[in-house]
């Protein structure tokens, strides 16, 4: 699946046109989980800590692209969006701010924080009944992160956390779209179980490092530090 | 690896450069199974309000690669796809598609993405039952559309490619290549040739027949009164 290239960054098999990998200096490090998972926390504090050291950093998250973002949440609002159109969407939204900000980042030497990568993309499309090699084959343009990081919380610490941070679940994180069950609470136990399913999955092919995200901020903030400290001093 | 379809409806694909003439006489087609009461639907390439705001911006502020370019034509297509196409498929209409997936096909290999990938994007996609190609020599189309005072767009005149300076320049290239592409998937796609140099009524006769004979018309005529 990954192709190898002399030094440096893979992509995940498809090379793009006027994209070249040979000169990025910098790192992608991906934090994944779900909402609720701890992650924009993690992100804060992990770009604290790198600035401090003189690090330049850059975040970049779904849905922030200039040449999409705003459509695609429209039509998320409106709710009229197919699963492939849908799965499309996203794509563009990741591709732009890729292309756009990724690369050129991690060209200047940066060190990229993701706040979710390819990998929610593809969970949620898979859960969602897409073509597994299809998913796939879409997002092989995208670059094979330095270290990716999946913040595992139960699926009943995650309804507490976002209670407590919204008063309400959300729609498209409980999977109300796909009719797990009329039941929100219901729905959004069992969409979380299916993609955790999907993580685990995912797990064994790219080498994920599971980080278990039930516990207090600054412990895990601790841990995604050492782990961090080692990408940062492998040799570029 | 795109599938054959098992709905009761049809779908005609029409292809072309710009300028073979391939609108008009998909136009006439449609204009002349609507007057035999037939149940037909037209959709044509790049035309999802869902998605025009997104390409238009795009396409004005010069924001897209080819890689977002070609994805944001995928992001159309599968939308009409998915809300048009496959339901009326589904539903037995005859479609007509003014452009399908070998559009995307032609355009974005030429504009260097890798051809596999692109084929995947589109694997979503059902074969048209009959896919006409409207071949005209690539001087002839280039002077149908270069002839008036033609207004060539960035992207349209492949302006992003750097294959010339000047839009009409960098148009005559990017349709050449588009050309070649479109040649070579004449075999492997199965593509029904038709000589876009023949008077229009001329190839009209010729589409009309054609679709006749592969196609039981009168089985998609409204039922009862209309």
């Amino acid at each position: 699946m990954k192709t190898t290239l002399k030094t440096g960054k893979q992509h995940f098999g498809t090379p793009l046109p006027g994209v070249g990998l040979s000169d990025l200096k910098g790192k992608l490090i991906v934090l994944e989980g779900a909402d609720g998972s701890g992650r924009s926390t993690q992100i804060v504090m992990l770009k604290d800590w790198l600035e401090n050291l003189g690090y330049g950093t850059v975040n970049v998250g779904l849905k922030r692209s200039t040449l999409v973002a705003e459509e695609l949440e429209a039509a998320q609002q409106g709710n009229i969006l197919s699963h492939t159109t849908r799965s499309l969407f996203y794509a563009t939204d990741f591709a732009d701010q890729f292309e756009n900000n990724i690369i050129p980042a991690l060209r200047a030497g940066f060190v990229v924080l993701a706040d979710r990568y390819i990998y929610t993309l593809m969970a949620r499309d898979i859960v969602r009944g897409a073509d597994p090699a299809w998913v796939k084959s879409l997002y092989s343009i995208a670059l094979v992160p330095d270290a990716v990081f999946y913040l595992r919380v139960s699926p009943q610490t995650l309804v507490e956390r976002n209670f407590r941070k919204d008063d309400m679940l959300s729609y498209w994180e409980s999977g109300m779209d796909i009719g797990l069950s009329r039941d929100m609470f219901e729905s959004f136990m069992k969409y979380q179980r299916l993609i955790q399913a999907e993580f685990r999955r995912m797990e064994a092919t790219y080498g994920f490092t599971v980080i278990n995200g039930n516990r207090r901020p600054r412990a895990i903030h601790a841990e995604l530090r050492a782990k961090v400290q080692e990408v940062l001093t492998q040799p570029k | 690896m795109n599938k054959k379809h098992h709905y009761p409806g049809r779908l005609i694909a029409v292809e072309g450069l710009d300028g073979s003439g391939k609108s008009t006489q998909v136009y006439l087609l449609k204009r002349w199974m609507e007057m035999q009461g037939m149940k037909v639907f037209f959709t044509e390439w790049n035309s999802s309000a869902l998605v025009k705001d997104a390409t238009r911006k795009g396409k004005k502020r010069q924001l897209l690669t080819p890689t977002t370019f070609s994805l944001v034509h995928a992001t159309d297509f599968a939308d009409r796809f998915e809300r048009q196409i496959l339901p009326l498929l589904r539903a037995g209409y005859i479609v007509l598609a003014d452009r399908y997936m070998y559009t995307a096909f032609g355009r974005d290999i030429v504009r260097g993405c890798d051809p596999r990938w692109v084929r995947n994007l589109y694997s979503f996609a059902v074969v048209p039952d009959i896919a006409f190609f409207f071949d005209t020599p690539l001087e002839v189309s280039l002077g149908r559309i270069l002839g008036g005072r033609p207004q060539l767009k960035y992207f349209e005149a492949g302006m992003d490619l750097n294959l010339a300076d000047n839009e009409v320049d960098s148009f005559k290239i990017f349709q050449g290549r588009i050309y070649a592409e479109y040649k070579k998937m004449v075999d492997t796609e199965g593509f029904v040739v038709m000589d876009g140099m023949l008077p229009v009524e001329k190839q009209q006769a010729m589409v009309r027949k054609y679709v006749e004979q592969q196609i039981d018309l009168p089985s998609f005529r409204w039922k009862g009164k209309q």
